[in-house]
């Protein structure tokens, strides 16, 4: 005889229940009893910050008047740590119809192309690269084209290396024509194609500790990550990442963060709406 | 410009409105392929429909289908709104005309990332 056991809901069930319809009415994120360990982790700080004490208030709090602030910190932070594909679009424009035709010919002789993506977070920025560059310059399969991601926290590290992304994920800037040519599914995930995989390695990297021996990059993007440093601490890392660099190959920072590109060794050059900074040829 | 939400879900319906109408959009609603149908081929065409797949009457890609075929709606841009994730039915939504593909469930922001893709919703330099 089989036994079909359930369990009781209990009131705290009750609470995440409101805080889930919450969520739901004002973002179009569903939040299923399932994922309840992830939602706690996320509301955690969202409470210590409101000096709330427990999950009842919470939701006592959300359901009341006056809870804007509270309910947008709520919806931050059940949406923030997405970093979405082809973030900003101009830098992808500005590589597609500038930098890579350029490097292109540039390196037709040795037909090898490295890329680093330095605060490579989940992975996206570098497979978006890796996706567009398979799609727009076919000729570069037959390159020896290598893509390598650093950053500073195991944990995203080892999402960008299984490449592996929710729904919630896949939706934020990855157009359905990359969609379908270069995901597969994976139960309720999508995986990026094993092709672009083998291109990319990943390794943990602190900009502000002692590099270790790096290959030479032809494209370096940092973008959106040296805004957290000192200006000196910022003017270091982009003399560090010059000297990682080849002759003539470019570094793509953070459209807010231009002003650095007046380290020496660079030439600014702007491709439609994007600065890009060019490593003299020497 | 003009945005048609088309999903059977009442709730889903506002949640799309509420996020178009913050991008400057205008919306008219329909809950199934066939009453959008109706309401286009009466003179409410939008630049922009947000489309449900599985709906009772007229489903999603019946709807994409019949876009397409008109030369006269060419300017409609599609965007599938659905549950529907498997990599079959996204290709089958892109070869009918669907221009691009959202996944439930999703943010506000990936409509928006989505419509800055499509040329939709400007981009901030």
């Amino acid at each position: 005889m089989t036994t079909t056991s359930i369990a009781p809901r209990t009131t705290a069930d009750h609470h995440f229940e409101t805080i889930g319809q919450f969520v739901e009415s004002r973002s179009a994120i569903l939040c299923p009893p399932d994922k309840r360990y992830l939602f706690e982790a996320r509301l955690r700080p969202v409470m210590r910050d409101h000096g709330i004490a427990d999950i009842a208030e919470l939701a006592t709090k959300l359901k009341g008047a006056g809870s804007l602030v509270l309910g947008e910190a709520v919806i931050e932070a059940m949406t923030t740590n997405e970093t979405s594909w082809f973030r900003d679009i101009h830098p992808f424009e500005a590589m597609r119809t500038g930098v890579f035709p350029d490097l292109i010919e540039a390196r037709a002789a040795t037909r090898k192309l490295s890329v680093w993506s330095a605060a490579c977070s989940t992975g996206q920025e570098l497979y978006s690269l890796a996706m567009m560059l398979d799609l727009q310059f076919p000729e570069l399969q037959r390159w020896n084209v290598s893509f390598h991601g650093t950053d500073i926290s195991n944990e995203v590290l080892a999402q960008a290396k299984a490449a592996k992304y929710s729904a919630l994920e896949v939706n934020r800037g990855l157009p359905a024509q990359y969609l379908a040519r270069y995901m597969e599914r994976d139960g309720s995930h999508y995986v990026v194609a094993e092709s672009l995989r083998r291109q990319a390695t990943f390794a943990k990297l602190n900009f502000i500790a002692p590099w270790p021996p790096m290959a030479r990059f032809d494209v370096v993007l940092c973008r959106n990550v040296l805004i957290y440093f000192d200006m000196d601490v910022r003017v270091r890392i982009v003399r560090k990442i010059r000297d990682v660099l080849a002759p003539g190959g470019y570094l793509i920072l953070g459209s807010s963060e231009t002003s650095l590109g007046s380290v020496e060794g660079f030439t600014r050059t702007v491709f439609g709406r994007t600065t890009v900074y060019r490593k003299e040829q020497r | 410009m003009l945005a048609m939400v088309i999903d059977d879900s009442r709730a889903m319906r506002s949640i799309l409105r509420r996020i178009v109408v913050e991008l400057g959009f205008d919306v008219v609603e329909a809950a199934d392929g066939q009453e959008a149908l109706d309401k286009m081929s009466a003179g409410e065409v939008p630049d922009l429909a947000l489309v449900d797949w599985n709906m009772p009457v007229r489903d999603g890609l019946s709807f994409v289908t019949e876009v397409r075929a008109n030369k006269e709606w060419r300017g409609v841009t599609l965007m599938m709104v659905t549950t529907e994730g498997e990599h079959a039915q996204i290709v089958r939504a892109l070869a009918a005309g669907a221009h691009e593909y959202v996944i439930k469930p999703f943010t506000p922001d990936a409509i928006m990332d989505k419509l800055q893709i499509l040329g939709l919703v400007g981009v901030p330099a």
